[in-house]
């Protein structure tokens, strides 16, 4: 099996920030919604917090912990709600190549491709009202295409194959061909297009929740720390550093993980696809 | 389509026919999700004390009594002739407030646009021709952390050093282009914030894409027949690696006029971005509606131009769909 460096440090910050958010539904340092005026501005490191409070006296680590859960959640929750729609969309366009059903298929795929993503987002958090349930709709909605596309292509590549002919004479029909030889033949050229889509996810979700139409309060999450903090900058950087840096590490990490799985798992099918 | 008809011309045709169909139904699709935002404009102009015959002239007024299939063509037709309607709030054309704020998102997208371009090819570069040394490794892991920062974040971060720390620039606002040095100071570090992860996704790809014209066959040719590295180099692997290099180059334009519409917040900046959010908390559809459908009205152009390029520059491409 072929090594690849990025692997490890890929999966140590995955799993430090799954373990950060796993964690925080059975203990965290301090109750993250607790306001302790007397407790405000802590810098980290001083006395009971480690990371420092923010301008309410409220545990930053504590904070980040309950962010990661909220976090990841939003994205897992978006790249799935991508690959349950996107994937049959994809493996039916495949099957059935040059047809009605694929030319629409890939019509519509094209024009949801073609909406600047975050402007949608923006419009419809902005619409349905701003919140988690709906961050979560308007990121999964684009990964429906990335999805539909990749299947569509890896799996046009594989319907050439002998098996599948040889699966289509045995009277196979292209439901279960898809399902039963395509689908587990594109499973690796998914987890790593998911990895992806995952940290993008997380960029979104803090970009949506910066702006304010993500996560709502009093649930805490990255994004909204960093916009609570940017007035108070000059004289509180810690409140802007961490959590900042939660996202950047978190993101690294998918994206690291994702470069050696693709590394590890079949590259070649991962070119066919292109 | 009759036989005589340039490939070229013929493929032109082919795609202009699927951006009309793209532009249809983005339009369509925005129209419908506008029409379901709850409240109604006339009750937010006037409060919730106005009198119920007040209310109806002012739907009137703003044609909202009509039924939104009338809406959507008077919209629609509007946007075929330049006319983006009339804000409800402001009662300017709302053209005219797009074309105010573009005169700070564009040139902030342009800015970040050069910004990006000017680090991304010669890192890509750098690290293509000496691949495996530890320039690459460094380029290879700065972009990844470009990639990996979430711009905003960046913004906060440029902000403190060098607005509040250094002084060298402004934390935020900006002051008109009466003086273009001050207005350009204004979006320097806006422009910076944006063009990093831009620029690190271009360095990337320039880097691949020039390693794969290396490894090609006329590559080999050419040093065989006596040209130095730097000549291969610069006469044939770059010019043949440009070509993806372009595509992401357009298609980033798009996401640097969008994206700049949190780095906007961030700067205080009255560009399209402020105009979207301050339209959306108004109330005021009109204004939201026309706003996003230009800038899906630019990405899908933009698309389309860099289509076309692409097969003006690979002819085997014409043929495919």
């Amino acid at each position: 099996m072929p090594r690849s460096k990025n692997l490890i440090p890929g999966a140590v910050l995955t799993a430090f920030f799954t373990a950060l958010a796993l964690i925080s539904f059975v203990y965290t340092p301090h109750d993250h919604t607790t306001v302790d005026i007397v407790n405000r501005f802590r810098k980290p490191l001083g006395g009971d917090f480690l990371l420092g409070t923010d301008h309410f006296g409220r545990d930053i680590l504590s904070m980040i912990m309950v962010g990661a859960r909220i976090s990841i959640a939003v994205a897992v929750v978006a790249v799935g709600v991508g690959m349950v729609a996107g994937v049959p969309i994809g493996l039916a366009a495949a099957a059935n190549k040059g047809g009605i059903l694929d030319e629409l298929i890939m019509r519509v795929n094209d024009l949801v491709f073609a909406f600047p993503s975050l402007v949608i987002a923006i419009l419809i958090t902005a619409v349905f009202g701003p919140g988690a349930f709906n961050a979560i709709i308007a990121i999964g909605i684009f990964n429906i295409p990335v999805f539909a596309r990749l299947t569509r292509g890896a799996a046009l590549s594989l319907w050439q194959r002998d098996y599948i002919l040889a699966a289509r004479v045995a009277g196979k029909g292209p439901v279960r061909i898809s399902a039963e030889h395509i689908l587990p033949n594109i499973a690796n050229l998914l987890i790593v297009q998911g990895t992806t889509q995952f940290s993008l996810g997380i960029i979104a979700e803090a970009g949506l929740s910066y702006v304010g139409l993500g996560t709502q309060p009093p649930a805490p999450s990255w994004g909204r720390m960093l916009a609570d903090s940017q007035t108070m900058i000059l004289f509180a950087p810690h409140m802007a550093l961490f959590p900042g840096l939660a996202i950047v590490f978190t993101v690294l990490g998918l994206n690291l993980m994702g470069d050696a799985l693709r590394d590890i798992l079949d590259p070649r099918i991962r070119r066919d696809a292109r | 389509m009759p036989a005589n008809v340039p490939v070229m011309l013929r493929y032109a045709l082919l795609r202009l026919q699927s951006l009309v169909l793209s532009l249809f139904a983005a339009s369509v699709v925005i129209f419908l999700t506008v029409e379901v935002v709850p409240g109604d404009p006339a009750v937010f102009m006037l409060g919730i004390n106005a009198q119920e015959d007040t209310l109806a002239a002012l739907r009137a007024e703003l044609g909202l009594d009509q039924p939104p299939w009338q809406r959507y063509f008077s919209w629609a037709g509007g946007l075929l002739t330049g006319d983006l309607g009339t804000s409800y709030t402001y009662r300017t054309p709302v053209a005219e407030m797009v074309a105010d704020r573009l005169r700070i998102s564009l040139p902030l997208a342009t800015y970040a646009l050069v910004l990006g371009t000017l680090i991304a090819f010669p890192a890509g570069i750098l690290a293509a021709t000496r691949r495996g040394s530890a320039a690459d490794t460094s380029v290879m892991g700065l972009t990844q952390c470009g990639i990996a920062i979430p711009n905003f974040w960046f913004a906060m971060l440029i902000i403190l050093v060098f607005s509040i720390n250094l002084r060298w620039f402004p934390a935020g606002g900006f002051p008109g282009w009466e003086d273009p040095f001050t207005a350009i100071k204004a979006l320097t570090l806006p422009a910076i914030a944006l063009a990093l992860p831009q620029a690190s996704i271009l360095a990337r790809v320039m880097r691949s894409a020039l390693l794969d014209t290396l490894g090609e066959d006329y590559i080999r040719t050419a040093r065989a027949k006596g040209l130095t590295r730097r000549q291969v180099l610069w006469r044939h692997a770059l010019r043949n690696a440009l070509i993806p290099v372009l595509t992401i180059i357009g298609l980033q334009f798009t996401f640097l006029i969008a994206g700049g519409i949190i780095i906007e917040q961030v700067f205080f900046l009255p560009g399209l971005g402020r105009l979207i959010f301050q339209a959306i908390s108004q109330r005021d559809m009109i204004v939201v509606e026309s706003v996003v459908m230009l800038l899906v009205f630019a990405v899908i152009v933009v698309n389309f131009a860099v289509d076309l390029a692409y097969a003006w520059i690979d002819p085997r491409l014409r043929t495919a769909r």
